[in-house]
């Protein structure tokens, strides 16, 4: 177990190895000077001429790589050329807010895909697989973008005629006038932990509409990979023969359907990651939502090179990350796992 | 990038264990004999509902697209009319503008028109280009294995563990604001994934029996990549680009809502328009409205046919 | 792997755990507020921001975010009058410049204390100047203390490369007078000390928070204890915290000397997404947010809201870049002027109550001149001038930017695609070209890359405080990249104008000044766009101003 985690975690530097390589390249081949590109419009040719130096990019390209690859492993990611805060401690104090965004959206779509397509598999070919099928696709074909603001003015800002619709917070993580305590930064568990219970009341509904909106997209997939894999495991054979021993549906569905059609479900979930802090970059700018998808929307329209740099390694980092834990998981769900 | 309309993210059909896939293909059991590949393809495709309505709407937009200039009243972003435009209002419908203006003073009948030929340019081109791209590789890895192979496959990994939207902002980044920047961006957001497709569906070929038996019969390495095991890859490869040409139509507008693209504001194109859109949204909804059903009722048909194209030609759908 | 079962014993512990740290997690909310929230909020006045303010110790801002928080908290010797950039007092009562223009006095107001308990007086002006005048390394980097360092031209001990400045002594005579000596003169100095740069800062603060303390580097600053979480100021807000990406919190500074607030705190929540701006006002959840996009005016005040102006204290223009050898020729200058409408420019993508511009500044700055050379609309005149010129096939490339909202060019697409018909009206060809605002299209307008990457392009300016050289001077006062032309006359007779000591001798100086650029047409001065700011509902006293110099003791909240 332990020696599969330092194995995993292992793995995972040529992968950074890799990605630095490949971030560095990218730098280098942005349009401009590199040192202009990481400073911003505040350049002035003393600021450029001294960062040259720190990075050494008037040097042979194998010194600067190693000078750039030393300054990330110092931890030194550099700060953002728009709001001069430096890139790692922006990174840290947005993720919690995206972590619990995507954690409603996942659990959103979980608690809607997984029983969505256990039904459409046991009725493939009818009515509901239809609209199971159906239903998850239309969340793809809409621009991720376009469904957060069709949200956000049904049920924040009101229609003509349904205002009584309109109950949810517009944007942000929480109401401003609350003055909550935040100790974690994670506002739900905070708000419980200091016993704020309004605040964490409050912090949920605003995950509500950003969390429907951002859970269309793992929804599709797990709707349409616990169909499939729910379709397999009903026609093996052992489930054959569950049926013929004439055990209670209940003890069938979980023990044996659910608990196997779950693995590549999880795998799936995984997999997703990529995906939804993709999705988070819209949704939260949409919302106005203080995580690291609306930082990194920022530094998209501004091209802020040294926030996308780094975020684009974190990211890995925690794609990587989640994927390993999702490994882990495995185990529950897979004995032959656990034997090893 | 924001939504890949295939099915869970980045989980190719090639990857899935041979059982999976088959139910996956939803239960579609019929039986054949001996017909060929392509001829038994065909007829489960016309039985299935979904292909058919995905078919339908394929075909209606290649009509629209191709002929724009006939259908469309006007000529695509002139702003003739922009002395009808205020910031705060637009002139109701009208016969001369069925559909009325967009924010510029353009006919917004003609720039939907036009937007459906803006898509297809750029799903195609982006399409075709991420599959040369991915094919390049995964030939390489395919065909050569050993280190090449670890080498590519490595380099993909580390790809898809970048989202694929921030992997298409750095492309665009590189290749700046112009016209065709989006397609470059698009298609390389779809390089690692067509490239891990080819290669899993090489690697899956060349475990076959016929190549064993070309092999043996002694055909060189080269003939028996191109001639057998590159042509029985493809079918894999071709539902994926229908899939893709419905995530680019999307990714376009994502890419749009981020700034990127033609760096002429009244392009006909549904991204650009829809994004144009928002500042309206409460007043004018049907400015949101419009593109983003364009974009929602095309990408939902390259989804259906690609994937009743994928039931379609998967073996383990026959008996 | 541990035995499955264990599982959820794991789990009941973590919550367990989870409560009970909330008994040493403490709530930190303000006694009042937990009951209910509808009194608390009528007495909380939240504003949307669209960033994060660089930091607080306005010295060292230069940036409006900062500048929006730095006013609340700090005052300046002087300010403006409401919705004018006319000088009035606030910490000084009263200054006298003499005939040089090198020593300015000022007359202190008695009384105040700063929030710390610190007393203002004549001493703790000249720590402040002192404080300026002294910074050393980093300090003087442009990025760090760009107000100072360009008004005052320099630093007492330069670091290599800088020049000395025109600050040469303070001294307090009393304890009710200041007096600042230069050594060159300055004749907009009084004006200048309007800016939230050159605000009063407690010394007493300053130094227990080490404020001069920059560490970093230049691109990486990382800012003083007290510039990050000790602000101490004169102002009627105090600052009570600061989370970053989020809102700043400021309290009612209950000793103010003047006017005490009328809400007991103040919010500014950042959301950098104008549309979201927008909605959160529309659902209650803000009070009020500047830069309103012209096309929001309408539905705004269809929804009972309220949208004001500020008096436009700005330019936006279309440059020309005379690296272009077409554009050299004034006649093509002249033509582009002439086929520009510039109510139609107006009316179709700026908001309403957008004066056209006939000049490159303001009608507020001292040295406008009413009477200067106008191009009126005129497309037949703009096609025979090509004619002339020999241009009826000409071909431009127009830049503008993308991404950004500024306060003289709300929506840059839409008024583009505006000119853009426009210039194609007279024959003009023309190539779009665009970059994200900051750094690529500051970069490609006044940049050396981007000389060659653009023929005409648009951009504008905001005023600083009433001094024109704060206009044309920034604009034409050197040969530049954004212009590209050399026309030493007028370089000449700029620099010329800045040397002269007292603003009535300027401003006939100014007038002549701007007959000139009219005449030599570099680029075609379009509208002083009046930039919206939307409040709810119940929000009262909000007074907008030229200079963003808005103040929010004055607004109170009926809910």
């Amino acid at each position: 177990m332990l020696r599969f985690v330092v194995r995993r975690l292992l793995l995972l530097v040529p992968v950074l190895v890799g990605l630095s390589v490949l971030l560095f390249a990218w730098l280098r081949a942005l349009p401009g000077d590199p040192a202009r590109a990481l400073l911003g419009d505040k350049a002035t040719p003393e600021a450029i001429a001294r960062l040259n130096a720190q990075y050494g990019f008037d040097q042979p390209l194998i010194v600067q790589f190693f000078t750039y690859v030393g300054q990330l492993a110092q931890g030194n990611f550099g700060a953002s050329a728009r709001t001069g805060e430096p890139v790692l401690q922006t990174f840290l104090d947005r993720f919690p807010a995206t972590v619990e965004l995507a954690l409603v959206a996942l659990l959103f779509a979980i608690v809607v895909g997984v029983p969505l397509g256990y039904f459409a598999a046991k009725r493939a070919g009818g009515v509901l697989d239809l609209f199971a099928v159906g239903s998850s696709l239309l969340g793809v074909v809409i621009p991720v973008f376009v469904l957060a603001y069709l949200l956000k003015i049904v049920f924040a800002i009101g229609l003509p005629g349904l205002e009584f619709l309109a109950i949810l917070p517009s944007s942000g993580r929480q109401d401003v006038r609350m003055f909550a305590t935040h100790i974690t930064d994670f506002y739900i568990l905070d708000g419980l932990m200091t016993r704020e219970f309004d605040a964490a009341w409050d912090a949920f509904k605003h995950l509500i509409l950003p969390g429907l909106a951002l859970g269309s997209i793992p929804l599709a997939s797990i709707t349409r990979m616990t169909r499939a894999s729910v379709l397999e495991v009903l026609n093996e054979d052992y489930i054959r023969t569950a049926n013929a021993k004439g055990l209670s549906q209940t003890l069938i569905t979980w023990r044996h359907v659910m608990k196997n059609a779950m693995l590549p479900v999880i795998t799936t979930i995984g997999l997703l990651t990529g995906q939804l802090l993709s999705g988070a970059v819209l949704t939260e700018s949409v919302f106005a939502f203080n995580g690291i998808g609306s930082y990194l929307f920022e530094a998209i329209s501004t091209l802020d090179y040294a926030v996308l740099q780094g975020f684009i390694l974190f990211i890995a980092i925690v794609f990587a990350l989640v994927n390993l834990i999702v490994d882990l998981l495995y185990g529950v769900f897979d004995p032959r796992m656990r034997v090893q | 990038m924001t939504q890949l309309p295939q099915d869970a993210a980045g989980v190719t059909p090639t990857e899935r264990p041979p059982a999976l896939a088959a139910a996956m293909a939803g239960g579609v059991e019929t039986d054949e004999g001996g017909t060929s590949l392509w001829t038994a393809a065909l007829k489960r495709l016309v039985r299935n509902p979904s292909a058919i309505v995905g078919a339908v709407i394929v075909a209606a937009f290649l009509i629209v697209a191709l002929l724009a200039p006939v259908l469309a009243p006007y000529r695509p972003s002139t702003t003739e009319w922009a002395n009808q435009v205020t910031p705060s209002r637009l002139p109701a419908f009208s016969p001369q503008h069925p559909l009325g203006l967009d924010p510029f003073g353009s006919d917004l009948l003609t720039q939907l028109i036009y937007g459906a030929r803006q898509s297809l340019i750029i799903g195609v081109v982006s399409t075709v280009l991420g599959l040369l791209g991915g094919a390049l590789l995964g030939i390489l890895a395919g065909a050569f294995g050993g280190w090449v192979d670890t080498l590519v496959m490595r380099l993909v990994d580390i790809l898809l563990s970048i989202p694929s939207l921030l992997l298409a902002v750095s492309v665009a980044a590189i290749v700046g604001r112009r016209p065709e920047s989006l397609m470059i961006a698009i298609a390389a957001a779809q390089v690692p994934v067509f490239a891990r497709l080819l290669r899993g569906s090489m690697l899956k070929q060349r475990g076959q029996d016929y190549v064993l038996a070309a092999t043996s019969l002694g055909l060189r390495r080269r003939s028996v990549v191109m001639g057998h095991v590159f042509p029985n890859s493809l079918g894999p490869v071709i539902v994926q680009a229908t899939l893709i040409l419905a995530t680019a139509i999307i990714e376009v507008a994502a890419l749009s809502y981020l700034g990127m693209g033609s760096p002429d504001p009244t392009v006909a194109e549904w991204g650009r328009m829809l994004v144009k859109a928002q500042e309206r949204l409460e007043s004018y909804p049907h400015l949101t409205i419009l593109p983003g059903l364009c974009i929602a009722v095309t990408a939902l048909g390259f989804t259906l046919l690609g994937e009743a194209l994928r039931e379609a030609l998967d073996p383990k759908t026959r008996k | 792997m541990k035995p499955l079962h264990r599982k959820p014993l794991a789990a009941v512990a973590a919550v367990a755990l989870a409560f009970g740290m909330s008994a040493c997690a403490q709530s930190q909310r303000p006694a009042s507020d937990s009951s209910a929230s509808t009194g608390a909020a009528a007495d909380t006045f939240v504003f949307a921001g669209s960033s994060d303010p660089v930091m607080l110790d306005p010295a060292m801002a230069s940036d409006g975010e900062s500048f929006r928080v730095a006013r609340q908290i700090f005052e300046g010797l002087v300010t403006v009058k409401p919705h004018s950039t006319e000088l009035e007092p606030l910490l000084a009562t009263s200054w006298e410049s003499s005939a040089d223009g090198k020593t300015h006095s000022f007359t202190l107001r008695q009384g105040v204390k700063f929030q710390d308990g610190t007393d203002f007086n004549g001493e703790a002006v000249c720590k402040n100047f002192e404080r300026w005048a002294n910074w050393k390394g980093l300090n003087q980097n442009e990025n760090i203390t760009y107000y100072y360092g360009k008004l005052f031209e320099g630093y007492r001990n330069p670091e290599k490369g800088g020049s000395k400045g025109i600050y040469d002594s303070c001294s307090a005579p009393s304890a009710d007078k200041a007096v600042v000596k230069l050594n060159k003169p300055f004749a907009s100095f009084v004006d200048a000390m309007t800016l939230p740069a050159f605000s009063m800062q407690s010394p007493a603060a300053m130094e227990k928070y080490n404020a001069d303390d920059t560490k970093g580097t230049e691109s990486d600053p990382r800012f003083s204890e007290y510039a990050t979480a000790h602000p101490t100021g004169t102002g009627p807000f105090t600052f009570e915290k600061w989370d970053r990406g989020q809102q700043v919190v400021l309290n009612r500074n209950d000793n103010y000397w003047g006017d005490k607030a009328k809400v007991s705190k103040a919010i500014v929540r950042i959301i950098s997404d104008a549309k979201a701006r927008t909605q959160e006002l529309e659902a209650g959840n803000i009070d009020g947010y500047d830069l309103v996009a012209p096309a929001d005016v309408q539905a705004l005040k269809d929804k009972g809201l309220q949208v004001m102006n500020r008096p436009a204290f700005n330019i936006l223009y279309l440059g020309f870049n005379q690296k272009n050898p077409a554009l050299k020729d004034v006649r093509v200058r002249q033509a582009i002027n002439y086929a520009i409408d510039k109510d139609a420019v107006i009316s179709q993508s700026l908001p309403e109550g957008t004066k056209p511009a006939i000049e490159f500044m303001p009608d507020t700055v001292s040295g406008y001149n009413p009477d200067v050379t106008q191009y009126k609309y005129d497309p037949n005149k703009a096609k025979a001038l090509l004619k002339q010129a020999g241009q009826e096939n000409l071909t431009l490339k127009f830049a503008y930017p993308t991404g950004v909202s500024r306060p003289y060019m709300p929506s840059p697409e839409d008024t583009f695609v505006a000119i853009k018909a426009q210039l194609e009206a007279v024959g003009i060809k023309v190539t779009p070209v665009t970059a994200k605002w900051s750094p690529d299209y500051l970069d490609m307008a006044q940049g050396p890359d981007g000389v060659d990457k653009r023929d005409i392009h648009m951009l504008g300016w905001t005023g600083d405080y009433n001094d024109p050289d704060n206009f044309i001077g920034v604009f034409f006062g050197k040969k530049s990249n954004e212009w590209g032309f050399d026309n030493q006359a007028l370089f000449k007779a700029l620099q010329d104008a800045r040397a002269v000591p007292t603003k009535d001798k300027q401003a006939a100086v100014y007038t002549k000044i701007s007959e000139q650029i009219a005449q030599y047409a570099p680029g075609v001065p379009i509208a002083h766009p009046a930039p919206s700011l939307a409040f709810g509902k119940g929000v009262k006293g909000y007074e907008p101003s030229p200079v963003q110099d808005e103040v929010w003791n004055t607004v109170s909240i009926d809910r």
